[in-house]
């Protein structure tokens, strides 16, 4: 393999640059000391981040977000493994059709989906509450959760099971002792990758929430909507701390080209 | 135990049935329903809504935008991110993950926060897009990039980027270096192999990518907001306007299920396009 040329990485440095600027801009702006929109050179504060505290609803919104992904994609990991354990284990009629339909939410366009789940709760009396955004939220993680559940339930070795079940062990026991320890890592980052999903999501949720219910990323969408400050700029930086904080964390726990080209490599 | 595998799937597929099927068939079932002001929903059957979206110039023009927007950031995606691909595989570790982390890595960051970051550089004439470019001697006046169309290309195109470098690496890795050696051995220029071996190689995954690229870009919805602002609408943006301002539900309901109808004959259509073409090729 030869080595890339001098115009390979003048191509590269730009490359990488345009796609760190927006998200380096957003951190720099953040620190600025003025009541408005300024690029910080000599003086730098943090006023806008000890800002936050005195807005509630960023706050609580956060809550909502962390706990409506952790519940969202751990309800997803729950359906996925018996569905996951089907698809991997079985030739049934049937099977194609319905990993199709557990995938679709990939498929079918987020504004599609929050208008229809729209409709669908404000129907069925849930509109607007935090049940709905759970279900909803189930729904669109559910196919990240079932890939990963599947590819380590597809790796399963399954002599191991049958050596538990020569041995005496009952099918209960071989579930809970062999089965479901052996797909413990692909569970984990199922769960991982639903939960980033789920607490970016925003698209599909703008319909959905109401105040009171909305997300972190719903709050700071209507926020940008009405005006952009410094104080959505310093919000905004907190999320890529912890997103890339967790990114770090996802990439030495799995590898991140693991997950992420699991993702790209049938179609998305 | 030939049930097994449908007791095992049954608990999903009751969520599914109720929480993605009834609500589309709901959605579509909503866009044949009448509207007024003061009379709200009317659950008839009529298709006045179906004539208005597709009749009405006002509908045709912002589809058309929505698929022109798309169309452009699939380019720009697949001129800037299949190069990049190949470079990034060519690196050595540990520059190699190390990149492939730095460009893949935007995807989980918030697609609001992203996009706030291009509008903090477009920012009115002042902006740092428009700084650089004049410096560097590219343009002599500033371009307009907020509210505009190529300003929505370009954060598209930034926001979507992972998904076509994805698509090029992960074809990039199916490859064989021999073949380039081979090739370079019997006296091929770097840029005979490049066309002449790599690319006819990655061409699936370019496409592949295309495919993903094309259809977020037509249904974004955060980004095509927060950039356009409140006149330069698209599709996604046009419905979310029915459904929590103007609150015409049916209305809205009509250009989300067009939209859906649409992005479903592209997708299917340019997915049978490349698998006969490759058929032809591989088969």
């Amino acid at each position: 393999m030869s080595r890339n040329g001098p115009l390979a990485l003048v191509f590269h440095t730009l490359f990488v640059t345009f796609m760190l600027a927006p998200i380096l801009v957003v951190c720099w702006v953040a620190f600025t000391p003025e009541g408005f929109l300024s690029f910080p050179t000599d003086r730098w504060s943090l006023r806008w981040f000890y800002a936050i505290a005195r807005y509630p609803e960023f706050i609580s919104a956060f809550w909502r977000s962390l706990w409506l992904g952790a519940l969202s994609s751990a309800i997803a990991v729950a359906f996925s493994v018996p569905a996951a354990l089907a698809i991997a284990r079985y030739r049934f009629r049937g099977r194609e059709a319905i990993t199709a339909l557990f995938m679709s939410p990939l498929m079918i366009p987020h504004v599609v989906l929050g208008i229809a789940f729209l409709r669908f709760f404000t129907e069925i009396g849930l509109g607007g509450t935090f049940v709905g955004l759970v279900l909803a939220h189930i729904v669109i993680v559910l196919p990240f959760a079932l890939r990963l559940t599947l590819a380590s339930a597809v790796g399963l070795d399954r002599a191991i099971e049958h050596a538990a079940v020569s041995l005496g062990a009952s099918e209960w026991t071989v579930l809970k002792r062999i089965t479901l320890p052996l797909v413990l890592p692909g569970l984990a980052s199922g769960w991982a990758l639903a939960f980033i999903n789920s607490f970016d999501e925003v698209t599909m949720t703008v319909f959905i929430a109401a105040p009171g219910t909305e997300t972190l990323p719903v709050r700071m969408f209507l926020y940008i909507q009405d005006n952009i400050d410094p104080l959505v700029t310093s919000v905004s930086a907190c999320v890529i701390v912890i997103t890339v904080a967790a990114l770090v964390v996802m990439d030495r726990a799995y590898g991140l080209e693991r997950l992420l080209v699991g993702k790209g490599a049938d179609g998305r | 135990m030939r049930a097994a595998p449908y007791l095992l799937s049954l608990p999903a597929l009751l969520l599914f049935a109720g929480v993605v099927i009834v609500p589309l068939v709901m959605t579509v079932l909503l866009s044949f329903h009448d509207w007024g002001q003061y009379k709200g929903i009317e659950p008839v059957f009529i298709l006045k809504n179906w004539q208005e979206v597709l009749t009405d110039s006002y509908f045709h023009e912002m589809f058309w935008r929505t698929f022109r927007i798309a169309f452009f950031v699939t380019l720009l995606a697949a001129v800037l991110g299949a190069p990049e691909a190949y470079i990034l595989n060519r690196m050595k570790s540990p520059w190699r993950g190390l990149f492939l982390l730095v460009i893949l890595g935007p995807l989980l960051i918030s697609v609001v926060a992203r996009t706030l970051g291009w509008a903090l550089l477009f920012g009115g004439n002042s902006g740092l897009v428009n700084k650089a470019l004049i410096s560097t001697g590219l343009i002599s006046t500033p371009l307009p990039f907020m509210f505009t169309e190529t300003g929505m290309v370009v954060a598209l195109a930034h926001v979507l980027m992972p998904y076509m470098v994805l698509a090029v690496w992960a074809a990039l890795q199916r490859l064989d270096p021999q073949i380039e050696n081979a090739a370079v051995a019997l006296g091929a220029g770097p840029f005979t192999v490049l066309r002449r071996i790599v690319l006819p190689q990655v061409m699936p995954g370019i496409l592949s990518g295309a495919i993903i690229v094309f259809a977020l870009a037509a249904s974004a919805f955060a980004t095509p907001a927060i950039i356009g602002g409140r006149r330069l609408k698209v599709a996604s943006t046009l419905a979310y306007d029915e459904f929590l301002n103007t609150l015409n539900w049916p209305l809205g309901a009509a250009v989300a299920v067009l939209l859906l109808f649409a992005l479903i004959a592209v997708v299917v259509g340019a997915s049978r396009l490349v698998e006969r073409r490759y058929a032809q090729v591989f088969g």
